[in-house]
């Protein structure tokens, strides 16, 4: 019973460091510099793919014993593709301007490779309550990554964070950091700051 | 001209890859050969084209003709995995080597950001049938523009003398931020 315990936890842990999915996956590459000028559309965005993954999930590890493997993909799509449309449904709902200034990206959750790639490599192999936590785990690492990125661009780009002014007068905005260009640099440098930091660390101790 | 507005905008000044970030797993992982990367945008212009011929009558005549304009995402995803499926099994036909060389890439053109964001664009731009043909060519041009010129750098780049940490992944992505600022010099382009 422990050791199903530790498992658990292990599945969800491992989303948030050793497999967290832009820095080390390179998976959902996407979003994260799409949708990372701010911190609070990263957030946004990151809640939207966790609610996303978490449903798809769910409905793939109950069905997988159902879903014959020759049209396994197209399943899932369409599964993940029902559940986009009522996240898209629910943030224009209820929060109207950050489903605008997310735009097109929300529905494009569909073909992060995040989902399908959880969905083929953990969901359809494993029962439900270990996806579940896969699910939360992967979702959270990608929530903290989008939030991470968000808030080095929005602090460099205007000098705030979720809109409250941080730097003074005197800090000149990097318009640099707010342009697609800015997106790449970022993101190049935090993966090499993960590796950095896992290099230092001796494999392998930090898990189980 | 308008068409050709259309062209020089969605290949060039609004690259779907350096601006709108879309379609960045393949940039990022078949880039490596400028071989592979010619063939991989080759077979998603190819694609890219055939989406956009085939959704926008489905999205008109259908979808707001019934009224039922929600179900966009899962329709267009469908038409979208039905075409890869048939250029998956065309090329496995015509060119087996070629059909190795793209190995678990092909099928990833479905869950190419760039070819449902194709559709999405041209939904929301309100295109007519013949623009939305050419927007599909030219997005795929783009696309292909951007990883040979992402090969051909990728390609030199072995031979540097890269700092450790920033080897692969993230020696790519600075190279493509660099890519992103020289493509904003076409916004120039259009304004005339």
């Amino acid at each position: 019973m422990a050791e199903n315990n530790t498992s658990l936890f292990y599945e969800f842990k491992k989303g948030l460091w050793q497999d967290i999915p832009p820095f080390r996956l390179v998976l959902g590459t996407c979003p994260t510099l799409a949708v990372t000028n701010s911190v609070i559309n990263g957030i946004a965005m990151g809640l939207a793919t966790l609610f996303v993954l978490l449903g798809a999930n769910i409905i793939i590890s109950a069905l997988r014993k159902y879903i014959a493997s020759q049209v396994r993909i197209a399943a899932y799509v369409v599964i993940i593709a029902l559940l986009v449309t009522v996240a898209d449904m629910f943030l224009a709902a209820k929060f109207p301007p950050i489903s605008k200034s997310l735009g097109p990206y929300v529905p494009l959750i569909i073909v992060n490779c995040i989902i399908l790639g959880r969905a083929e490599a953990f969901a359809q192999k494993n029962p439900v309550v270990p996806s579940i936590m896969d699910a939360l785990g992967i979702g959270i690492g990608f929530t903290l990554s989008l939030a991470t990125m968000g808030f080095i661009r929005e602090l460099l780009g205007f000098g705030s964070v979720l809109n409250i002014k941080l730097l003074g007068e005197w800090f000149e905005p990097w318009i640099v950091m707010i342009l697609p260009a800015g997106a790449f640099l970022v993101y190049g440098g935090l993966v090499a700051l993960v590796n950095y930091i896992s290099s230092r660390k001796t494999p392998g101790t930090e898990t189980l | 001209m308008k068409l050709i507005m259309i062209f020089i905008s969605a290949s060039l000044i609004n690259n779907f890859v350096l601006t709108y970030f879309l379609g960045i797993c393949p940039f990022l992982g078949v880039s490596n050969k400028t071989e592979n990367a010619l063939n991989m945008g080759l077979a998603t212009t190819f694609v890219m084209t055939l989406t956009a011929a085939a959704t926008w009558p489905i999205y008109n005549y259908l979808l707001v003709r019934y009224n039922i304009p929600f179900l966009e995402y899962v329709a267009f995803i469908i038409i979208i995995a039905a075409l890869v499926q048939f250029v998956e099994m065309y090329i496995r036909k015509s060119s087996p080597a070629l059909y190795r060389a793209l190995g678990i890439y092909l099928p990833l053109i479905t869950t190419n950001c760039a070819v449902l964001g194709l559709a999405l664009f041209m939904v929301m731009r309100e295109y007519n049938y013949l623009e939305a043909i050419v927007f599909g060519f030219a997005t795929g041009v783009g696309f292909t523009l951007a990883m040979l010129m992402m090969s051909g750098i990728r390609e030199e780049l072995e031979f540097a003398d890269i700092p450790k940490h920033f080897q692969g992944i993230s020696i790519t992505l600075i190279v493509a931020g660099m890519m992103a600022l020289a493509f904003m010099g076409f916004a120039g382009l259009i304004r005339g």
